[in-house]
């Protein structure tokens, strides 16, 4: 069983939005909804100023609030890579789990269901990266297994300086970005 | 509770077999095909390549069960290396926009009331090929003129070469590049070219002025500039706004708007005076160093300084930078360079910054792109045009080298050297990419006729005379792609799925229109795939195999001086010319020197506009992907002055220009990231046509506020950032 976990380089976003893009084609994702995001953080006075471009979604958090308060069960982490899924045929409806997300990944689908990303199950189970990883332009973004040492991931983690977001809130996300 | 019963509808559905697609609510940007691949899906994967901008990157397009489902990135391909711009991801939304045009038009009433009568293709056909005749007939062949944009071009434009035409223009020419072109061959003899010879990913050193890599989204660029960052490259930014790529920059340079051409007088001030510039290059390939030198000595970093904003040592320690990465220093040279109307001075100076670094034909610097060598159709020649083309009458612009669309309307409007009676326009939305809106419609009232081939309902659509609706890229043939590159190579664009409507593929149009105009003898072929066969097969490939692989790459060739490539300068010196005699000649300075441009009056900002990454000129806003991920564009303003100026951010305000042409509502982006002397807005919307009904009222356009141009008197250029504005507070949304 692996566990799962992005690193994103910000040093080489540039914050197209080809991730996000590329999630509403594969996922096929309805107007109006998206399951990842970009977030610019300016800080400084001009001319003076410090600038992150991240990407950012849901962070299948290794304490998952979500899952925690699912009252149906539809929340879960699947056995495969530890990925935070919605069982649609469970779900609901009731956005307790959006409240909980102290990352704001969820919406509820059109169709009646919490949804948000999925880490591209359908193709990481086929051994290709998430959508959002594979087209990325700059190459920023990198998907693996984050309890294998030999992994890129884990490389990058123990080579790179990196933080993660809201870590805080105590979920202890698993998508790390590299500054 | 609503959703609840929709999941029980659903759930309903469901135990009845209807497909979960069928029975989804979700608003979708696919028409009716909705939901996740599911197992058992079929899947066909069709090589192809782009269309969402120039760089014509190959693509892998994916249909799920017979419809569209997504677009990737060919990994044979030179340019996209296998990862699309999020546009060429977005390119899905181009077939599914249902803004698009459905079938010919012929104008009802007056010319652009928008209203239309839906006609047969034959009938759109007939209608043109008549009234074409009728103007051969009474003015002769030379007074059609042709505007486009992209290889979707190609074949309407040999149409109208066997017509007799020599009036050939396309906007990016006098209202983007071309001025960086000819600053470069007056330089080095050869221009930049698209896409560009620029080795980003190898440079140590990369200079940007003005140029915003990673806004400005083209593809080889962006992935080279994330290269060289992750490399730990020196970059070096020179920009108003602090761009995306300033985020990145060792050192930015908040530079004075219209102060470039100072800056890099300067930097080659200290290239030379201090001794910092590659000695063995210039002795080697230089001509008339002496004599540059000389002029370039006043041009000091303290003299900068109050033209410029930027600090002398500033100035010296950039330039200082740039000497240690040297030859391995890439100054940029853009690509949308008409800025303030001495822009091929200003490219020149970039090109002779590059010359004193040594970075022409080395790693790191400009390479020597190949092509894969493909012979054009063997047409038969065409008709000898009777007069010159209109658009630079007694070669007024002595280095222009391709025709200028503003020389076309301007003789549209006087007559003169000779009459322009028609426009047929291809793909380019005229009224969003020349300045001054207000004399192409005048030059467009003055015409017997024009015909606008687009795939959606454009500006210049609703002032047509026929509207022709093309197939969008996924459902055509294209010409072949085999741009020079890193590496040579030939690509494909073929049709992925079936137009929806009666929209057609341009290689039909140009040759049934042909038919009509009895210029048989120029299509000696019946389909498209003929064509592309015939041209294929001399250089040992078929259409079969392209079909199949997208795009064929050959051997790799030396395309630097480290790989074995030689130096050679195709100049009148046969050299690297840091004096030019062909602009003394001309009565031209010919070493680059600065004039101030006009500053905005007292409450007025300039005007500065630049591209996002997921939106191409004005042609994209009706995307359905592409115009959720951006569905308007904001205008930065300087935090400071917003909170002067009584407003906040989102604010929406109306932008007047010096000449009291409104814009519509725009909202405001209130930011550190802009100098207090100027606003930027993202290129595009704005749109007016009642018919781009996603996009329409969204934002404002910079294209309307550029009412007054510079015109580059080397060239004809059309400098566009000369325009100031003042903001119209209580611009609520019209009602």
């Amino acid at each position: 069983m692996a566990r799962f976990g992005m690193v994103i380089d910000t040093a080489r976003c540039v914050g197209c939005m080809d991730c996000v893009i590329a999630c509403k084609t594969e996922n096929q994702v309805p107007e109006g909804f998206h399951r990842d995001w970009i977030t610019t953080e300016v800080s400084g006075r001009f001319p003076t100023l410090s600038m992150e471009i991240r990407t950012e979604r849901c962070n299948h958090c290794d304490e998952p609030p979500c899952v925690t308060c699912c009252p149906t069960g539809a929340s879960h982490v699947e056995e495969f890579g530890r990925i935070v899924l919605v069982n649609h045929e469970q779900c609901i409806g009731c956005k307790a789990c959006l409240a909980s997300c102290p990352y704001d990944a969820r919406f509820v689908h059109p169709d009646g269901y919490a949804d948000k990303c999925t880490f591209c199950i359908h193709r990481v189970e086929a051994g290709q990266d998430p959508a959002c990883v594979a087209v990325c332009p700059t190459r920023c973004m990198h998907f693996g297994d984050l309890d294998d040492p030999q992994s890129e991931v884990s490389r990058l983690l123990q080579s790179r300086r990196h933080h993660a977001l809201l870590p805080e809130a105590g979920t202890r996300p698993r998508i790390f970005y590299l500054s | 509770m609503a959703i609840l019963s929709r999941r029980r509808f659903l759930k309903i559905g469901a135990g009845a077999g209807a497909a979960a697609t069928l029975g989804s609510r979700a608003p979708s940007w696919a028409g009716d095909f909705f939901g996740p691949a599911r197992p058992g899906d079929r899947l066909e994967r069709v090589p192809t390549y782009c269309d969402l901008c120039f760089w014509k990157c190959a693509a892998i397009a994916t249909t799920r069960n017979g419809r569209l489902w997504k677009i990737e990135g060919n990994p044979e391909d030179p340019l996209s290396r296998g990862r699309l711009c999020p546009r060429g991801t977005g390119g899905v939304g181009a077939y599914y926009d249902t803004d698009r045009l459905r079938t010919p038009l012929v104008r009802r009433r007056n010319r652009g009331e928008d209203e239309w009568v839906e006609v047969t293709w034959d009938e759109a056909l007939g209608e043109i090929a008549g009234r074409l005749q009728r103007l051969k007939a009474e003015h002769g062949p030379e007074a059609l003129a042709f505007f486009s944009h992209g290889i979707g071009g190609n074949f309407l434009k040999h149409t109208f070469k066997a017509f007799g035409t020599p009036n050939l223009v396309a906007p990016s020419y006098a209202q983007c590049r071309g001025p960086r072109d000819v600053g470069f061959q007056l330089t080095f003899g050869e221009d930049v070219a698209t896409p560009e010879r620029t080795d980003i990913a190898n440079a140590r050193c990369l200079v940007l002025l003005g140029s915003h890599l990673g806004e400005n989204m083209h593809n080889s660029q962006v992935q080279e500039f994330a290269d060289a960052v992750g490399a730990g490259a020196s970059v070096i930014v020179a920009d108003p706004r602090f761009s995306v790529a300033a985020g990145k920059a060792k050192h930015y340079l908040p530079i004075k708007p219209g102060t470039d051409l100072a800056l890099l007088l300067a930097w080659m001030n200290v290239l030379v005076g201090e001794g910092l510039y590659d000695r063995e290059f210039v002795a080697a390939h230089g001509h008339g160093f002496e004599a540059f030198a000389a002029a370039i000595a006043p041009w000091t970093p303290e003299w900068a300084f109050p033209v410029t904003g930027l600090e002398p040592a500033a100035i010296r320690e950039t330039a200082r930078e740039m000497a240690r990465h040297r030859p391995a220093t890439l100054v940029h040279p853009g690509r949308h360079v008409t800025w303030y109307g001495d822009d091929a001075q200003r490219s020149r100076a970039i090109a002779l910054v590059n010359a004193l670094l040594g970075s022409w034909g080395r790693r790191g610097g400009f390479f020597f792109p190949a092509s894969f060598e493909v012979p054009k159709y063997p047409y038969p020649p065409y008709p000898h045009a009777g007069r010159p083309p209109v658009d630079n009458p007694d070669g007024r612009y002595p280095f222009a080298d391709l025709g200028l669309t503003n020389g076309i309307r301007e003789a549209t409007l006087s007559g003169r050297p000779y009459p322009i009676k028609a426009w047929f326009v291809y793909a380019t939305n005229l009224l969003q990419a020349l300045p001054n809106q207000e004399e192409t419609l005048r030059a467009i009232q003055a015409l017997d006729l024009m015909v606008v081939v687009d795939v959606v309902p454009s500006e210049i659509a609703g002032w047509a005379d026929v509207v022709l609706p093309e197939s969008v890229y996924l459902e055509r043939y294209d010409d072949l792609n085999t741009e020079a590159f890193r590496e040579p190579f030939v690509s494909l664009r073929q049709p992925v799925v079936e137009s929806p409507d009666d929209q057609r593929p341009n290689w039909w149009i140009a040759r049934e229109l042909a038919l009509r105009l009895g210029l048989e003898a120029w299509y000696p072929w019946r389909t498209v795939e003929e064509y592309l066969e015939a041209r294929l097969a001399p250089a040992g490939l078929s259409l079969a195999e392209l079909k199949r692989r997208g795009v064929v790459v050959g051997p790799h060739r030396p395309i630097t001086v480290e790989e074995g490539h030689a130096l050679e300068f195709p100049t009148p010196s046969g050299k690297v010319e840091f004096w030019s005699n062909q602009l003394a000649e001309h009565g031209f300075d010919p070493v680059p020197r600065y004039t101030p441009h006009p500053e905005p009056p007292p409450g007025y900002f300039r005007l500065l506009f630049g591209r996002a990454p997921v939106h191409t000129f004005s042609r994209t806003q009706t995307n359905p992907l592409l115009a959720e991920a951006m569905p308007e564009n904001e205008v930065w303003i300087n935090a400071d002055v917003v909170r002067r100026s009584g407003l906040a951010n989102g604010d929406a305000v109306r932008l007047v220009n010096q000449d009291g042409v409104e814009s519509a509502p725009i909202r405001i982006k209130a930011t550190e990231r802009i100098r207090t002397d100027c606003v930027y807005l993202v290129h595009g919307f704005g749109h007016t046509a009642k018919g781009l009904r996603r996009t329409v009222g969204r934002g404002a356009s910079d294209a309307q506020l550029i009412t007054r141009y510079a015109v580059d008197p080397l060239m004809g250029g059309t400098g566009m950032n000369v325009n100031f504005v003042t903001l119209r507070a209580g611009a609520g949304k019209e009602a």
